[in-house]
């Protein structure tokens, strides 16, 4: 069996009202807006620092030493776990910061965010994510959403910026 | 062609995973009139063959069993010291078996972690700038081939030299890590991995890489 050519394909539809049942308990269980925000970050944290033991078995991905080619990587992952390939632009002056656009984001294909729900990150797993995933490469960064669609705005846009190199976790024998 | 053991090490250097696929078991039981052949001494928690090698028992060997009751140590199992009663001449004749002597558990987690400090080395003993660690360490009697992976994990083969396809193994041990611990709710991150079923998916694995290095011959 080789999974890279028999990936075991999940109705995405199944995937995404399983979220919006784990975000609607969320609010139930936590009652504030900001909660939910910081607890979807933490899973998606805690996912992403195990996610990428996947990503980089499944893909047989190298080591990036710069972050356009971490950039690439974060959109093939993208592609192989929401099946959507975001673009990547934006980049900062210093190349130290990108832009990932969705034109649809998977997560939120039949939400609509009651009026109590402004401030509600709604897909703030993939930030945490993101940041789970970069840190057990070596890399640290922040993530957070600068447009949602499902607040009105044309795309959504997840902004990754780096922050530092983390040279006290590489293992010997890899730089 | 045979794969001997496997091991898993984590990001740091702990032995979180090892299975032993058929590693040759010597075992030889003889009856013995006083006095022995052999030289045994005492040593690493053993009581060992030092001198007097015949009949297929060599230096190395370890003492294993007296008249059937196993020896843990320097003490039988009923009690009494073994060198003690090897002394003994009234004790003759005796049945003693000798054998290899198996790793235990702690020696295997202190091994583990021995290799961690000369894969370091080793690639900061390079050269050449930006070399990996041990990749392969060739002995007479086996070879060791070590993988690791972009996020710090080690998976170790220790193989028969004429094995072939450790590689493709190695991956497909980082693939079958990836499926059933990472993803496995309950196992925490860098503890011993105690799942049955990554545990089935090795030893399936294992046996595939057997055939098809029989096959590739």
């Amino acid at each position: 069996m080789n999974r890279s050519v028999d990936p075991k394909k999940v109705n995405s539809e199944l995937f995404t009202l399983t979220y919006g049942a784990l975000v609607v308990q969320l609010l139930n269980d936590l009652e504030s807006v900001e909660e939910v925000n910081k607890q979807l970050d933490r899973m998606g944290y805690n996912i992403g620092v195990r996610l990428v033991e996947d990503f980089i078995a499944r893909t047989s991905a190298d080591k990036c030493y710069d972050l356009r080619e971490t950039a690439d990587k974060i959109q093939a992952g993208f592609r192989l776990y929401l099946g959507v390939s975001p673009s990547v632009g934006g980049w900062g002056p210093a190349g130290d910061e990108f832009s990932l656009t969705l034109d649809s984001n998977p997560l939120a294909e039949f939400v609509e965010l009651p009026e109590t729900c402004s401030n509600m990150r709604y897909s703030a797993i993939l930030p945490g994510i993101v940041r789970g995933a970069c840190e057990m490469v070596h890399l640290e960064v922040t993530s957070w959403f600068v447009q949602d669609q499902l607040r009105g705005d044309p795309v959504t846009e997840l902004r990754v910026k780096f922050v530092k190199r983390l040279e006290d976790s590489v293992p010997p024998g890899e730089d | 062609m045979t794969i001997y053991s496997i091991y898993v090490l984590s990001k740091a250097g702990g032995l979180i995973f090892n299975c032993d696929q058929n590693i040759p078991k010597i075992e030889l039981e003889k009856t013995f009139s006083y006095p022995l052949p052999y030289k045994l001494v005492f040593e690493n928690n053993r009581i060992v063959v030092s001198f007097g090698q015949r009949d297929g028992i060599k230096v190395g060997h370890s003492l294993l069993a007296i008249n059937g009751i196993a020896v843990t140590g320097k003490q039988l199992d009923d009690g009494r010291d073994a060198l003690k009663v090897l002394e003994d001449p009234e004790q003759y004749p005796i049945s003693l078996k000798f054998g290899w002597p198996r790793l235990s558990t702690n020696e295997k987690i202190f091994l583990a972690s021995m290799f961690y400090p000369l894969f370091a080395i080793a690639s900061q003993l390079s050269p050449e700038p930006r070399s990996s660690g041990i990749e392969v360490l060739e002995t007479s009697s086996y070879r060791l081939h070590c993988y690791q992976t972009l996020t710090g994990v080690k998976f170790l083969a220790v193989v028969d030299p004429r094995q072939t396809g450790v590689d493709a193994l190695l991956r497909r041990l980082h693939e079958l890590y990836a499926d059933f611990a990472l993803k496995n709710p309950f196992y925490s991150l860098e503890m011993p991995i105690r799942c049955e079923l990554f545990d089935t998916h090795v030893r399936s694995a294992l046996e595939q890489a057997e055939r098809l290095g029989v096959a590739n011959v």
